[in-house]
Order: C-alpha cells, then structure tokens, then sequence
C-alpha cells in the first residue's frame, strides 16, 4: 500500500497527482462547519465583492490540506515531518486544482532516510497557487 | 495606519486545552475530501499501525482556531485586523509525534516575529505554536505567517 519503502525512492521521483472538483460554494461550507473558519470572505458574495473579488474565495489551508492529501496517500500521516507552503495566489469558485510534487533529495540521519519534497498546486491554467516543501520519513526496506 | 510594537515578539497567549473528536476528525476528512479508510474506521487505523484514527495534517491548525478566535488575537495585541488587512501568507508545521483521536492536546501560541517589508508598507506577523500531549511530550510546532498591509 506504501510508495515510500526507501528502495523506491530517488531524486526526481513523483508523487501521485491529486486532482479536485471544481471549487464550489458547498466545498467551502462543508470546510468552514469542518474547520470552524466561518470568514465572510468564503462564503458571502456580497461581501467577496465589496473586497474587490469576483466571488468569494477560498480557504488557503484548503489549498494546504488538498496538497497534505497527496501527500499522505503517497506515504501517511505517521511519516510526515515536515510540511509547509507559501499561498502564492487566490483560489475562485470554478478552479480546478491539481496537486503534485517530486523527491528533491533522500537525507540519511539518526537510522532514519528521510524524502524532502517539493509541492505545487496549480490551476486549470498551470497558474501556481501554492507553493509547499514536506519532509517524509521512509519506511525500511 | 497601522504600527506595530516590536516589543511584542515574544508575547504568549494563554494555553489552550482540546481533546481530538473523533467526529471532528472525520468531518474534516471528508470536507477535504478524503476517502482514505484510515480516518473513518479505526480497525483500518490499527491494523495500520496508527495509535487511534489520525487527524489530517494541516488539522492541528484548525482545532487551535476554533477555541481561540485569531480576531480576538490581534485585538489583544492592538492590531486593526479588518477586512482586506490581513493576508495568510505562509503556514508550515513540525511533526513530533502522530495526533489521533482522543488525544489530550494543549497549544501554546506566542509571537515568534514581527517585520516590515516595502518601507513599512507591509508587516509580517509570526504566531508560533508549541502542541503538546497529556504526556506532557511535544508532538507538533504550528508557525503561521501573516501579512498586514499598514495603509490599508
């Protein structure tokens, strides 16, 4: 069920890409009653407007979450370490975002081997809306 | 216009105390779309070697906001924090140890840093958060990255 026996793993080794559906308005509530971030700015147009957004906008750690997705159905949450992001761009209703990633070195320390990743989440347009480096410890083998 | 106190860095926030819902978890789960076996049957969760069900990575974050309000944060600490001023820019965290179901968690926040960029014309605030067990054992670090805009 791993990708991540540490025989498998090398510099430029992808991980599995996540696409999702489009963001719609019923993704950004189920995530606002999830994750109790009830922010206007993500789920009242009105307000998103008055912002200077088409529409409302969504959740940048959903953006995070999405990509921490692909990343533990490569590996597991036991094995993350590290995981971090920058948000580079706003996320509309309507955008269909690709999750994606590749080892950029294999670390040995104390016993353990450990993948660092770099992450991106683009749009339907390649335009990049996340940017994220993990750390993931490989299992033996 | 805001300005800020740098003497600020370094300020703690009071702890807080959360015990990891297994509801919550799962709800979570499937708002990110998750439909990996491992958060919804803890059987599964076991068998793969997991304490309890796990919680999602970026989890951790939204249990410390949920208890307490960031907008009451900044309020505290005298920071216009109103519509269109403030920007999540960066967010990353530390696993020490796995975070599941039932676990007793407590998160201590403090202001790690506080810079400007573009003259003044951007403050970066960094909260940090320390997570412990009821063991009294780290088990995560939150650092989380905003940007104010001073003019707005």
């Amino acid at each position: 069920m791993n990708n991540t026996q540490s025989g498998k793993i090398a510099v430029g080794t992808l991980i599995d890409k996540v696409t999702l559906p489009a963001i719609d308005h019923t993704a950004l509530m189920n995530y606002a009653k999830a994750s109790g971030d009830y922010a206007p700015v993500h789920l009242d147009t009105d307000y998103a407007r008055s912002m200077g957004f088409p529409d409302v906008i969504a959740h940048g750690l959903l953006t995070m979450a999405y990509l921490g997705r692909a990343v533990t159905s490569w590996s597991s949450t036991r094995q993350l370490r590290n995981f971090s992001c920058r948000f580079v761009d706003v996320v509309h209703l309507g955008d269909i975002l690709m999750c994606s990633g590749h080892v950029t070195a294999v670390n040995h320390s104390d016993g353990e081997q450990f993948a660092e990743l770099d992450l991106l989440v683009t749009d339907q347009n390649d335009q990049v809306k996340l940017t994220g480096k993990a750390t993931v410890a490989l299992s033996g083998g | 216009m805001n300005t800020i106190d740098k003497s600020l860095i370094g300020m703690e926030f009071p702890a807080v105390h959360v015990t990891v819902d297994c509801g919550g978890v799962q709800a979570f789960a499937h708002s990110i779309g998750e439909t990996d076996p491992v958060y919804f049957h803890r059987d599964v969760a076991i068998a793969r070697g997991h304490g309890d069900i796990p919680a999602p990575p970026t989890y951790i974050f939204c249990l410390k906001t949920q208890i307490a309000d960031p907008q009451h944060l900044y309020q505290d600490i005298g920071i216009d924090a109103g519509p269109g001023k403030l920007l999540h820019a960066e967010q990353s965290f530390e696993y020490y140890l796995p975070v599941c179901v039932s676990d007793q968690l407590t998160f201590k926040e403090r202001i790690a840093d506080i810079y400007e960029k573009k003259g003044g014309s951007l403050i970066f605030i960094v909260l940090e958060t320390v997570v412990t067990n009821g063991k009294g054992q780290q088990v995560a670090k939150i650092c989380h990255t905003e940007v104010l805009r001073a003019d707005a």
